[in-house]
């Protein structure tokens, strides 16, 4: 099945009510399959006049407690970035899926991981966070939005699938649990009081400062617990080696395919590949490097991830960087002649 | 003693933030009058825009939501479209609903999405303290306007009932003013009319309500409702610009 076809199948069997979209390459079978699969369940597949407008029907959708679902591209996403700030100051859960293509601007269609900080660090004024997934096959892809739906209603707050087009356009083998109908229990959503409780409010404004202060405080708490329970990674033959590769998405694959080479050629070579970028692997990253000489980040991007991974090995080890960006994939080849530099400097 | 006139149950009995003379007031009781009248309290579901009702939360007594500026008809769409069987209102100033909200506007109004609008439009953005708004009459003095509106510069004001109208997915586009008793009634009949609109599953029902701005336009709020008559009403005339029950009638 094609990556982007099994996200929009994974929602439909997690749950999701809702789904509004807009279309933009490499994303856009999300939302012919949603159209064909949606009204087909009884719920609703809605095509929206922009981005910005398909993110505030989710915030509607999720004020109303139902589980709800946008996806885009990196452009598109950008677009969203308003309603996705509005969504958490007001603690609603969602998930969004970003088929990341080339930027800045217009960019390119071909895929791209260069909305790394956007995604992790400010996707929307204010001060919060989201969960963001990062999968590297087409079952992770079903896995995560499946899991992004449980944690995002689990804490309040939105979940992320950051994939790219490459994942988004690949055929794999896939295997689907059944139709999930359990909708978490929300006493705070806005679905009418029925005369049997105070109002409810969602809501992102707050003009007394310390009542402000006081509801960051308490959602960066909230974030304190998502950071203890949710980091997740992979690590891969990094027990004996000397340089680590650390990748995610869909370029840990190829620097896998490296590393395998690197071994046959007798350089001891390992890979660690957070899943999730948000909250960040850094205890994992850190325990997995700690006897490695020397570290190599690849990306297709401008190596976006350098400096979360300097700081989860407090900089005690030479952090390296390979990247093509601009919709450029790195070939298996690019990513061993770098681990061959580097294994050569030792 | 007999009571004959009481505050709503459906609007929260507190003081408002509104600037005296205002009619927010107004309209927020037209709305729960009608709430009231066809006890769907329970069952409705408002949307606030961003402008002076961003905190309408505190004041409808249904379950409220905030929506960014001008999304409130798509933050609407979404509760609706989740929950068919709910009522679901927005409340909009002219610089929500008729500038950064455009898009929103006019395409659940094309989609006819069974919602309620109530588009108060007062002709200036007062929130931020009487900027022009997309409505500011020609000639007209605001804060970014300190000459008057001119309209070689500063275009025109848009007319949303009459654009709205042109748009098949609309079922009731309906222009009112609270500036007299009568068009107070009128402007509470149109406001229900809407609500029955979505009742029956018509489509998209837009109440556009004539407005004052005693602070921004520098009146007093004798002065703006005189103003309202002589100088809004017949730059935004009053009427209905379109409503598919009537047509049904005929047919």
């Amino acid at each position: 099945m094609k990556g982007n076809e099994a996200l929009a199948e994974a929602a439909i069997r997690a749950g999701c009510r809702c789904y509004f979209g807009y279309p933009i390459t490499p994303q856009t079978e999300i939302a012919a399959y949603m159209a064909k699969r949606m009204p087909k369940e009884g719920r609703v597949f809605l095509q929206a006049e922009s981005e910005i407008a398909a993110i505030n029907m989710v915030l509607g959708a999720a004020s109303a407690g139902v589980r709800a679902m946008t996806s885009s591209s990196s452009p598109g996403i950008s677009l969203k970035s308003e309603g996705v700030s509005y969504i958490a100051g007001s603690d609603l859960p969602c998930v969004i899926i970003n088929v990341q293509r080339g930027g800045p601007g217009l960019g390119g269609i071909q895929p791209s991981q260069s909305d790394y900080w956007q995604a992790t660090k400010a996707l929307g004024h204010g001060d919060f966070q989201l969960l963001v997934y990062a999968p590297s096959s087409v079952q992770e892809m079903v896995d995560m939005v499946i899991k992004a739906f449980d944690n995002a209603d689990k804490y309040r707050m939105p979940a992320m699938i950051l994939a790219d087009g490459l994942l988004g356009q690949m055929m794999e083998p896939v295997s689907f649990p059944e139709i999930q109908n359990n909708q978490t229990y929300k006493p705070w959503a806005t679905n009418g009081h029925g005369n049997k409780r105070p109002h409810n409010i969602i809501n992102s404004l707050f003009l007394q400062a310390d009542q402000l202060e006081k509801l960051n405080f308490e959602r960066f708490k909230r974030y304190e617990i998502v950071k203890e329970e949710c980091p997740e990674a992979e690590t891969y033959m990094t027990e004996d080696a000397d340089i680590i590769v650390a990748a995610y998405g869909a370029v840990a694959r190829i620097a896998k395919s490296a590393v395998h080479r690197a071994r046959e050629m007798g350089i001891k070579a390992g890979l660690v590949r957070p899943i999730t970028l948000w909250p960040f692997p850094s205890e994992i990253i850190k325990k997995s490097t700690e006897n490695a000489k020397s570290i190599l980040v690849t990306e297709m991007s401008m190596g976006q991830m350098v400096d979360d991974i300097k700081l989860a090995v407090e900089c005690k080890i030479p952090v390296h960087f390979y990247g093509r960006t601009g919709g450029v994939v790195p070939t298996p080849d690019e990513v061993l002649n770098e681990i061959k530099k580097l294994g050569g400097a030792q | 003693m007999a009571v004959v006139f009481e505050k709503p149950k459906s609007l929260i009995d507190t003081a408002m933030h509104y600037c005296p003379g205002c009619t927010h007031g107004i309209i927020h009781r037209l709305i729960c009058e009608v709430i009231d009248e066809m006890g769907i309290e329970g069952d409705t579901i408002g949307v606030c825009p961003v402008g002076c009702s961003v905190m309408a939360y505190d004041y409808f007594a249904c379950d409220m939501i905030e929506a960014p500026h001008g999304r409130a008809p798509a933050v609407a769409t979404g509760v609706k479209r989740a929950l068919p069987d709910k009522y679901v209102f927005t409340y909009q100033g002219d610089g929500d609903l008729a500038a950064i909200g455009t898009a929103e506007t006019v395409h659940s109004a094309t989609r006819g999405e069974n919602i309620v609008v109530i588009f108060v439009n007062n002709t200036i953005y007062g929130m931020t303290g009487g900027q022009m708004a997309p409505t500011t009459i020609p000639g007209q003095i605001t804060q970014t306007t300190p000459y008057g509106r001119d309209t070689k510069t500063a275009g025109f004001p848009v007319k949303i009932c009459e654009m709205l109208s042109a748009l098949d997915g609309v079922a009731l586009a309906q222009r009112t003013s609270v500036d007299s008793v009568p068009h107070i009634r009128e402007t509470k009949n149109a406001i229900r009319k809407a609500f029955d609109n979505q009742k029956n599953n018509r489509g998209f029902s837009i109440v556009e309500i004539l407005s004052t701005c005693p602070t921004n336009w520098g009146l007093t709020p004798v002065e703006s409702m005189e103003r309202l008559r002589t100088e809004c009403i017949p730059y935004f005339p009053l009427g209905v610009y379109k409503d598919i029950t009537e047509t049904e009638e005929k047919k």
